[in-house]
């Protein structure tokens, strides 16, 4: 497999400087160099796996579940309210978008709220099914789109409060209506060009 | 050499220097018309002769279009969350819609200097480009099946940008309210207390009357107009005659006719939107005012020649507000919209306001619709700002239902007027003859998702 530039590698601290991947000493540096795609991406996971979990433990379920001080709505702008979990996730995507093309993620599912957002690459369909199958399993594969190759793991996202399963089962869009705490709620996808 | 060689080598080498020092002053001159490719669109004639607005330093290719694009529209963009940004075509799972489209790029849709294929919204592209990526909609809304593939953009149902107003939930809130409010009224301006509380007033400032005018000997105003200063905005808080009249870094001495560049040392944001709009966008890339003659809609032929700066609407001295929010648009616009507003129910609510009938707010100018009022914070405070780009919500229509219609109306009643062009022709005089259905769509799919809702 690949390994990858120095460039890319500071990628990686976009999404959280606790990474010891990303470190500034000289030796650090030479050890980042020789980091797998594999191991790139499974860095970048725990971080954005660790932001949206207290994102949606600490934030929202206690603030709108427990506590009920505050909403949570897909239109949080217009209605005042806290952006959805998933929604966070998607605005971190996008800034990332503007500021680096060497990696990008995205959140799939085979229950998607929003049709754009089921699987759609190849990869992405066997991965998701990968997933839901293999309980605590990544996805690993090559995939070429647009004439460009990719590095593409795929996570288990995972419902991991309240918050999760009644909002999915009640959206007025959902395909599911029986998610529970626990259960893959669908995928993060890290794409990292080769 | 023979001598008739000679002679048309003479010739040759004139006709060269001529030709050379005649494009090179069309190329350094202000009219560059010789070096345009194409008629451009309706947002940009105003700015065609300042060719590195868009093209940047000496032509520096496409990556500089795009950065020009965002230069002046970026903004706009993220303030009305872009249904279409360009992150959603840079992520690699949409690399097959690229191909088909590639909207990474502003030019995709947008090609300038073809009149002969642009449409509304300055859009080049077939009508059908929704339906690339969308065709199968009628899968997941049935209520789509069998509607045109040019109705999606057109029918006020859907913008590419901008949805802000259009989206299912935002119906299903909206419907069902009446086609007038009961507290029908724009927000209040607040200008001044704002500036009481940026500049940490602990008291309002010294009202000025005519017998404090500081202008110098030989400067001074006739009665009349002194008069009008003394009861303007601008004596009232304080503002001199050197206040305005005397700013060195701009030039020494007594400036004559002060405009924007002093304007906007106290109303920066109202001189920065007046310079993004079709009055000021001139004068922002450094060409010589607007005037009605250089405009594309009818004018009145009497007001060809004036040039538009700030004083041109507000009047020097006086700076009433009532006059720059309807008398001064109605002197040199000349279109159908224009000359119908005088017998308008809106009109007629102007008049009330202006007679001291109605509250401030409760009438209708031009600037009512045209330069919304919007809150926003400013140093710190909040402030409600005149917006004076008067072309941020005209296009597409239904950027008014927010930050315009629904002060005063409902939802449904403001849709549908702004799809029925007769009724925008005759400055809103009647009742709407088209419905757009969307809001019916929304409520219907709400009751069959959320049977419990079947009373809204």
């Amino acid at each position: 497999m690949k390994r990858l530039s120095h460039k890319k590698l500071t990628a990686v601290a976009l999404v959280g400087a606790s990474l010891t991947l990303a470190g500034c000493g000289e030796d650090s540096t030479k050890a980042a160099a020789s980091v797998s795609p594999q191991k790139m991406a499974d860095a970048l996971f725990a971080v954005m796996e660790a932001d949206r979990a207290v994102y949606t433990k600490k934030v929202i379920n206690r603030l709108v579940k427990d506590e009920k001080v505050i909403k949570a709505s897909e239109h949080w702008q217009d209605e005042k309210a806290l952006p959805l979990p998933a929604q966070m996730f998607r605005m971190g995507s996008e800034r990332v978008a503007e500021k680096t093309s060497d990696f990008s993620y995205s959140l799939i599912s085979a229950w998607p709220i929003n049709k754009q957002n089921e699987p759609k690459t190849q990869a992405e369909e066997e991965g998701v099914k990968f997933i839901e199958d293999n309980p605590g399993q990544n996805f690993y594969k090559q995939e070429t789109l647009g004439g460009t190759t990719y590095f593409t793991a795929i996570y288990p996202d995972v419902a991991v409060a309240p918050a999760c399963v009644s909002c999915h089962n009640e959206h007025k869009d959902t395909p599911k209506t029986d998610f529970k705490i626990g259960d893959t709620m669908g995928g993060v996808v890290i794409r990292i060009p080769l | 050499m023979k001598a008739g060689n000679i002679k048309w080598w003479v010739m040759w080498l004139l006709l060269s220097i001529g030709l050379g020092a005649y494009n090179a002053y069309a190329l350094l001159g202000e009219d560059k018309s010789l070096y345009l490719p194409g008629e451009t669109s309706h947002g940009h004639y105003q700015i065609e002769m300042a060719c590195d607005a868009c093209h940047g330093e000496a032509f520096e290719g496409e990556a500089a279009i795009q950065s020009a694009c965002l230069n002046c529209h970026g903004e706009e963009l993220k303030a009305v969350d872009d249904s279409h940004p360009k992150s959603k075509f840079t992520d690699p799972r949409n690399a097959d819609r690229v191909e088909i489209l590639d909207a990474r790029v502003c030019v995709t849709c947008h090609v300038e200097h073809k009149p002969e294929k642009t449409r509304a919204m300055g859009v080049t592209l077939a009508d059908d480009f929704c339906f690339y990526c969308h065709q199968d909609i009628a899968e997941d809304r049935s209520s789509h099946k069998d509607m045109a593939f040019d109705t999606c953009a057109s029918a006020g149902c859907h913008n590419y940008h901008d949805n802000q107003a259009l989206y299912e939930d935002f119906l299903v809130k909206h419907a069902a309210e009446p086609a007038v409010r009961q507290d029908a009224k724009l927000p209040q301006r607040n200008y001044r207390q704002w500036l009481t509380l940026v500049q940490k007033q602990s008291q309002p400032p010294k009202k000025l009357s005519m017998a404090d005018a500081d202008a110098p000997m030989g400067k001074k105003l006739d009665s009349i107009e002194a008069m009008r200063w003394a009861n303007s905005g601008h004596a009232q808080t304080g503002v001199n005659c050197t206040n305005c009249h005397v700013d060195e870094k701009l030039q020494p001495g007594w400036i004559n006719k002060p405009d924007f560049q002093v304007c906007q040392t106290c109303h920066d944001k109202e001189s920065d939107t007046f310079q993004a709009g079709k009055h000021g966008m001139r004068l922002a890339q450094f060409l010589s005012p607007m005037k009605p003659a250089l405009g594309r809609q009818p004018m009145k032929e009497n007001q060809h020649d004036t040039s538009l700066g700030c004083s041109t609407c507000h009047g020097g001295h006086g700076f009433n507000l009532k006059q720059a929010a309807a008398e001064s648009c109605v002197e040199c616009h000349d279109d159908q919209h224009t000359r119908a507003y005088k017998t308008s129910a809106h009109y007629e609510l102007w008049q009330k306001e202006i007679a001291g009938e109605l509250d401030e707010g409760q009438g209708v100018s031009c600037a009512s619709c045209h330069m919304p009022r919007q809150t926003i914070k400013q140093k710190g405070h909040q402030r409600v700002l005149v917006q004076h780009n008067q072309n941020l919500n005209l296009r597409p229509n239904e950027k008014m239902l927010r930050s315009v219609c629904m002060q005063c109306h409902g939802y449904e009643f403001s849709v549908n007027a702004l799809a029925d062009e007769t009724l925008i022709k005759n400055n809103f005089t009647g009742k709407s003859n088209v419905v757009v259905d969307s809001v019916e769509m929304a409520i219907k799919r709400e009751r069959e998702k959320k049977p419990s809702l079947a009373d809204i």
